[in-house]
Formats: C-alpha cells, structure tokens, sequence
C-alpha cells in the first residue's frame, strides 16, 4: 500500500498509460480524449448549424464512459490514494517560477494565480483560462489528435502525421513556456 | 452492461494520471523548460511500449476480445493541419498546464476552474468545426 500512496514514477506511469492504449484497442475501441470536446458539440446541437457535427454521438458514449471513469479516478486517487498535494518538481524550476510571478510552485498540483476560484472570477483569470481551453480544444480538433492519439497512438503506430504535429506541440509549448508566460504575470 | 470496463478502464487512467503527476501544471511547465525527465520518461515509455501492441495488432497476434483483427486507423496526413493544429495545441497545452485527459482528471481532484477550461476547449472544437473549410489542411 506503501507504494501507491507515493507519487508514481515515470517507469510506473508510462508501462501504466500504454496498458490502457491495449485494452481501449483489445475493447475494440481507441485511445483518443479530444475526439469526446466534438461529441460535446454534437450533443449540444451543433450539427443543426454545421454538418461536421452531425455524427450520432451514441457510437462515441463508450469515450465519454471512459472520461466519466478518468473523473471518477481523478477523486479516488486525490481522496483516497494521496497523502500530500506537493509535487516534487525541480528546485530550478520553483525559481524561475518565482521569477515570473507564480509563487509556491509545487506545493500544490496547481498554481493559484491561474486556477484559484479568485482568479478564475478577475476578468484576466477567466480568459486566461477560457483561451488556454480554446487552443487546445481548436488546436487539437485541427490536428486530429491531442497527447494521446497523437503522441501516444501515433508515434506508437510511426506515423508521419503525428511526428509532425508533436513537433507543432512543442513549438507552442516552448514559445508559451518560454516567451509568453513571462508577460502574462 | 458492455460499458462498465470503459469506465473502469477510465477510473484507471485517472489514477494514473493523478498518482504520477501528469495533471499537474507545474509537470507541464517543467517539462517544457527541459528541467525534467519525468515526463519525458513516461511519454517516451508508453510509445516504446506502445511499439510492441501495434506489432501484435498487426501480426494478428493479438485480437479485440470478440475475436476481431484489430486495425488503427491511421492519422490524416496533411503538413498544415498536423504542424499548425499542433502548434495551437501546445500552446494551449503549456497555458493550461493539461491537455484533455488531465482535464477530466482534475474534476474529480475538485478544481472548479478547470471546468471554464473544459468549455473553452468545447467552443474550440465548435470553431473548428465552423471554420474548417476556410483552414489549410
């Protein structure tokens, strides 16, 4: 029991994520978590506007089935399975945090100046968050793919496609990490 | 009844997600600023792990539990739409700190915020969808 309650490490984790790849596939489904964002559209009625929606979205309930177990999980393992909130991140990494206005990096799972119901209700916080859902959602639709279709499946699979767009993910990461984030707080 | 391992399937994956971290930010931004193997670790695992079941998919060796051949539909090629979508993406990925999956897992870790991420995803996806013909594919 010892060993679950501390944090996983890589060598845990990543065996752990491509056994879950497997049994989506050996279930006779697929790994894919953005494709659920335009089930969401479909079942809000988007297809009366936009023929793209217009998919019956019941062939995709097993992936929202699945995302509603990934909530589940998510509260059993903060509840049940954590002892402390702090994530062990590099001491470099709290400073340069420091540096750019995001204090007390990895005492939590999350920064407060970007996710804290206070923030979240200050006109900056909300369209921070607003717009960081809508790249990835926008982003991740126009390439078909987001972490795990694309960098997982794909890469698995060694396709073009996905190598090229997990490079795409990392040109935006590293231009928001490195050149956006510090002008933000 | 035939749903039930999806979700079980799912409660794993939100553990997983949780346990090592993946869902939180600050990994996110770690691994961005190259100050970390963690995260590399674990994506690169999976993808050599993951090497091994698209053999076995594809020898035939291993078939869903009806019996059926197990085909993965192959991403769509396109520079633009993989270099350009994937670009957006990521910068969504390190301004949010979690791409889809980890979104769903920070719900039931009780973080209301993430709620207003999940929408925005949404209305991306709807725009997407609105203005695809108009995008370079």
């Amino acid at each position: 029991m010892d060993f679950i309650m501390q944090p996983w490490e890589w060598y845990v984790a990543g065996p752990v994520i491509s056994f879950i790849m497997f049994l989506l596939y050996y279930f006779g489904e697929r790994f894919g978590v953005s494709s659920n964002l335009e089930t969401f559209c479909s079942i809000g009625g988007a297809g009366k506007f936009v023929n793209y929606f217009k998919i019956d979205w019941k062939d995709n309930l097993w992936n929202l089935i699945f995302i509603a177990g990934s909530i589940a999980g998510g509260f059993i393992a903060s509840n049940y399975l954590t002892t402390t909130d702090a994530v062990n991140i590099n001491p470099q990494t709290v400073k340069d945090l420091a540096d750019i206005g995001i204090m007390n990096a990895g005492q939590t799972y999350l920064p407060d100046e970007i996710f804290s119901v206070d923030t979240m209700l200050t006109l900056k916080g909300f369209s921070i968050l607003i717009i960081a859902g809508f790249l990835v959602g926008f982003g991740a639709r126009w390439a078909g793919g987001c972490t795990s279709g694309h960098a997982i499946v794909g890469l698995s699979n060694l396709e073009l496609a996905s190598l090229i767009a997990v490079v795409g993910f990392f040109i935006g990461g590293l231009v928001m990490t490195w050149l956006i984030l510090p002008l933000i707080f | 009844m035939k749903f039930i391992k999806f979700f079980l399937v799912g409660i794993l994956f939100g553990i997983v997600m949780s346990k090592a971290e993946i869902i939180s930010w600050f990994r996110i931004y770690e691994m961005f600023k190259f100050q970390s193997f963690h995260m590399y670790g674990i994506i690169g695992s999976a993808i050599v792990l993951g090497m091994i079941s698209m053999f076995l998919f594809k020898k035939k060796m291993v078939k869903t539990f009806k019996g059926d051949d197990i085909h993965v539909m192959p991403k769509k090629e396109g520079l633009s739409r993989n270099l350009l979508g994937g670009i957006l993406f990521g910068l969504g990925w390190a301004l949010a700190g979690a791409c889809p999956g980890p979104m769903f897992v920070l719900i039931g870790k009780g973080v209301v915020s993430i709620l207003v991420v999940i929408f925005g995803a949404t209305l991306g996806a709807f725009f997407y969808g609105v203005y695809k013909d108009k995008l370079p594919h």
